[in-house]
């Protein structure tokens, strides 16, 4: 649980075109790392090769090494579900399962990694889970109902708790806030400072001010320039991203010089 | 304050011409439907009350609407229902493959297929059934007969012409095939990517996935889908005209030269040779045919909509 990530020397490719160049990074468990930068520099890409999801894509590949703790997730012999099931993830726009009720969006992932629980067992898991999000007052008197029938903030923190109900080693969201209000917005981020005790966690987020409340360590992607891949510019501890950052670039952002 | 009991006018809204031209033409529309529908029900009620009302003797067949009417009920039903058993599963499968598996070039390509498939006139499968398909079938039915015979299905004697229910079942399946393919394919290509992803993320498998986020999004499609099929196998004439050999009777005997015919064939095949009151019964029968598809198209919605709130739709 809670695991250190990794990453040397990372080149995405899109077939021929290279999106992202040279990105390396550790990432610390029991911690939240924002990543921030302008629209198209790759910092959805990057998170998406953290737990494989850009393999979607066709043609879609990467040079260079991730390490999870110990383990190579691009290792000959690694199977991307596998990946997967060890990183959660939380996207932009919230996702419940429209045909599933509120308990079994959150039983979905649990069910996926063949665990025959029992059903006391399974409706532990579920209120754990959903306690955990802090959803649970709000849906305990509503579980078999569909998970569509809830609020925009209430749908992504259900799509957190089925997220953490398979105990994963890393949380990654992307951009999990963009399309909530403010009040659900706080509620998101008053749940990542409690969900860091326990994981990993990354967010990409357009949102400076975001970035600067709820992460401890921030990383600042950038466009080398018109038609360039995208890189790391740097990361750093976020205090110091957001007063004293060591590139121009990440000071002519976050001052709202550009992007 | 109680609330006031004079409603406040509603303000004027203007009303312009092409909205008005549209609200009417689109409502017209609506209102013939439902008139074609009724004008439909009509007909077949006043063209079938003669059989309906005549003393059982003149019927043909002599023992009435009812007795008249029921094997070609019963060989309606048995062969759509059984041609939707094998159509619909391996439509879902091969919408799937499309999909979900398939390299992207064949993918286009399969699709083309289908829905060029689905274009073959009724005929033409007919024609195949009866040279192709029939022949073919009878070394087969033979083993079943044998092997199987226990099964009532199977219990032959086998038809040494192949011109067998099994034949027609499998012609219709073969025709109902594409247009289920075609909508169910039209369904999963929908599916939200939003939700395939979630899925995914969890570390679902392709298969799970499909599971998970695919198949109960294209539920109500899949049941729409089959039922539209269905509508077509109970209707369908030529083909079974030309495929079945008729000899009346009720069994669900599938390999034997003793089938009974459907309400369309039977139609179509009478039809040319039938005056007065026999005229009346075969109506009588298509009252019946009539009823039926409707029934089916409502219990397809009633299955539908009992879980819409689970569909997706909102």
């Amino acid at each position: 649980m809670a695991k250190r990530i990794e990453v040397k020397d990372l080149d995405i490719y899109y077939d021929k075109f290279l999106a992202v160049q040279g990105v390396s990074m550790t990432i610390q468990p029991r911690s939240v790392t924002a990543l921030i930068g302008p629209s198209g520099c790759g910092k959805s890409t990057f998170l998406r090769t953290l737990n494989r999801m850009h393999e979607l894509v066709p043609n879609a590949r990467v040079d260079g090494k991730i390490f999870m703790d110990d383990d190579d997730l691009y290792g000959a012999a690694v199977d991307p579900v596998n990946v997967r099931r060890q990183i959660g993830m939380v996207f932009q726009r919230p996702n419940p399962f429209p045909t599933m009720s509120i308990y079994d969006n959150v039983a979905a992932g649990l069910k996926l990694n063949n665990k025959r629980l029992r059903k006391a067992e399974m409706d532990e898991v579920v209120e754990r889970a959903l306690s955990a999000a802090n959803l649970w007052e709000e849906v305990k008197d509503r579980l078999p109902k569909p998970g569509s029938g809830l609020s925009g903030g209430q749908q992504q923190r259900l799509c957190i708790a089925r997220a953490i109900a398979v105990q994963p080693d890393v949380l990654l969201m992307d951009e999990p806030c963009s399309a909530l209000d403010p009040i659900s917005t706080q509620a998101i981020e008053d749940l990542m400072l409690e969900l860091k005790e326990k994981y990993t966690i990354v967010i990409v987020t357009h949102n400076m001010q975001q970035a600067a409340r709820v992460s401890d360590m921030t990383g600042f992607f950038n466009l080398r320039g018109v038609g360039q891949p995208g890189e790391l510019v740097e990361i750093d501890e976020t205090t110091k991203i957001f007063s004293t950052p060591s590139k121009k670039a990440t000071e002519d952002y976050i001052s709202g010089r550009f992007g | 304050m109680p609330p006031s009991t004079t409603r406040p006018k509603a303000p004027k809204v203007p009303q312009r011409p092409g909205d008005r031209i549209f609200a009417g033409a689109s409502t017209g529309a609506g209102v013939l439907i439902l008139v074609v529908l009724a004008g439909v029900a009509a007909f077949l009620l006043v063209e079938a009350w003669p059989s309906l009302t005549a003393p059982a003797e003149d019927i043909p067949g002599g023992e009435g609407v009812a007795v008249y009417v029921w094997p070609l009920l019963f060989g309606t039903l048995i062969s759509a229902v059984f041609a939707l058993l094998i159509a619909s599963p391996l439509a879902v499968a091969i919408a799937l493959f499309i999909t979900y598996y398939a390299p992207r070039r064949i993918a286009a390509g399969l699709g083309y297929l289908i829905d060029l498939l689905a274009a073959v006139p009724s005929i033409i499968y007919g024609l195949w059934g009866f040279t192709v398909l029939a022949p073919l079938t009878v070394e087969p039915a033979n083993w079943l007969a044998e092997n199987l015979g226990f099964i009532p299905l199977f219990a032959g004697p086998p038809s040494a012409t192949g011109r067998t229910m099994l034949v027609a079942v499998i012609v219709l399946a073969v025709m109902i095939l594409p247009i289920i393919t075609a909508v169910v394919r039209e369904a999963f290509r929908q599916t939200p990517r939003l939700h395939e992803e979630a899925s995914l993320a969890l570390g679902a498998t392709r298969w799970e996935m499909i599971r998970m986020a695919a198949l109960p999004f294209g539920r109500s499609s899949i049941i729409g889908a089959s039922m539209l099929g269905l509508g077509r196998a109970l209707g369908e004439t030529m083909a079974v005209a030309i495929v079945l050999s008729v000899s009346g009777g009720v069994t669900f005997n599938l390999i034997s030269s003793a089938n009974p015919s459907t309400i369309a064939a039977n139609i179509a095949l009478q039809f040319p040779e039938s005056s007065g009151i026999a005229v009346n019964t075969l109506i009588a029968s298509g009252l019946v045919l009539f009823a039926i598809t409707l029934a089916v198209n409502m219990v397809a919605r009633a299955v539908i909509n009992r879980r819409k709130e689970f569909s997706g739709a909102n």
